[in-house]
């Protein structure tokens, strides 16, 4: 056991290959077999993967000595590459066509996601504008949320809770996009865009539309990188300031 | 050969996040800012220029596919590791937040996909 403990510890990353090819074999086949194909093998492999990150802790299964690997291939730099790999698939001239919704749909995205984040902290009891500030930009992205937070000098247990909020945005997305995508007419490269700029977080856009359509995957990847970004420019300057003005 | 593609790929990969950090230093955020959508871009636009040459040949690309089909897997790796716990343990504030604006975010994503850039007739006037 010992022996078979450190053979799987030096070789994490190649580990974590083989745990993923098994998921998504399980996947495949409860796909076919008990869903009859209604539900993609993919999003019930990132579902199920969900559900096993329960049995760790802040960084899911990977805080399990053995299943360390997964937090390498599951990282930004794997992720980054490989969705920068799909871009072979993409043109640029659909991107081009959505230039200009995808543009908007970052500004009404970050600036919606901001408000509605704030206006829940608010109803919930939060008054102070730092506070305030700090949920709304957790809303955004986890990422914007500690960037901001910081920024403007708030306390660490609210910014935990903008981290949280981002998370839980992450989770839902990752869940539910392929289950509404026809209802939110998620099926062109063009609405792909709009998607991307309008939810931001990376890794749930993407995941969720790798469980809705792969084609999909790079054209909303695409605007959604640019998201975080405008996030963490918007949210600690102008959206704290006006938020400052508003509420004295 | 497959590692030209892999090469290329990587290289697009590391100019793209090179240009990501520039323009976060810029803004004066740390981290990269559009680095994947720039590398992303300068892919495509190495692809469409190197089609022309007979040794970029379909193996070289196959190098670049082999990556791009193992989106998926990456995907499921990083959901295996992500704080669901905190997700769930967060309190009611961090839950309705983050569920109102996931889903209100789905709902806007049909208005503004009609937004299209049409293509105007340059003729010189604005």
């Amino acid at each position: 056991m010992e022996l078979f403990k450190e053979l799987i510890s030096k070789n994490g990353l190649l580990f974590a290959f083989l745990l993923v090819g098994l998921i998504l074999g399980a996947s495949q086949l409860l796909s076919k077999h008990l869903f009859k194909g209604r539900i993609p093998a993919a999003a019930i492999a990132i579902i199920g993967a969900l559900i096993l990150a329960l049995f760790g802790a802040d960084k899911g299964l990977a805080n399990i000595e053995i299943f360390a690997g997964l937090a390498v291939l599951g990282g930004s730099m794997f992720r980054d590459f490989t969705v920068v790999a799909t871009a072979m698939g993409a043109e640029i001239e659909k991107i081009k066509q959505a230039g200009l919704a995808g543009i908007l749909s970052l500004f009404i995205g970050v600036s919606f996601s901001f408000v509605i984040g704030v206006i829940i902290a608010y109803a919930m009891g939060y008054t102070d504008v730092k506070d305030l500030t700090a949920i709304g930009a957790g809303a955004c992205t986890y990422i914007v949320g500690p960037i901001t937070g910081t920024a403007i000098g708030a306390s660490s247990d609210v910014i935990a809770l903008g981290i949280t909020a981002g998370v839980v945005k992450t989770i839902v997305t990752t869940i539910l996009t392929p289950l509404v995508a026809k209802q939110i007419k998620l099926t062109t490269p063009h609405a792909a865009m709009v998607f991307g700029g309008l939810i931001g977080t990376t890794s749930g856009v993407t995941a969720g539309l790798a469980a809705t359509d792969k084609e999909l995957v790079p054209y909303g990847a695409f605007t959604a990188t640019f998201y975080t970004g405008l996030g963490c420019l918007l949210c600690p300057s102008i959206f704290y300031y006006l938020l400052m003005q508003l509420l004295g | 050969m497959k590692i030209y593609g892999v090469a290329l790929l990587v290289f697009c990969f590391l100019i793209g996040k090179y240009l990501g950090g520039l323009l976060a230093e810029l803004i004066g955020i740390s981290g990269d800012v559009g680095g994947v959508g720039f590398a992303m871009l300068l892919l495509m636009f190495a692809n469409g220029f190197l089609k022309r040459f007979s040794w970029y040949e379909v193996q070289t690309k196959a190098g670049v596919l082999f990556w791009s089909s193992m989106y998926i897997p990456v995907i499921v790796a990083m959901a295996a590791t992500r704080n669901v716990h905190a997700a769930i343990s967060g309190g009611w504030t961090a839950l309705i937040a983050g569920v109102a604006v996931t889903l209100v975010g789905f709902m806007l994503v049909p208005l503004l996909s009609k937004i299209r850039t049409t293509k105007q007739e340059s003729d010189g006037t604005i």
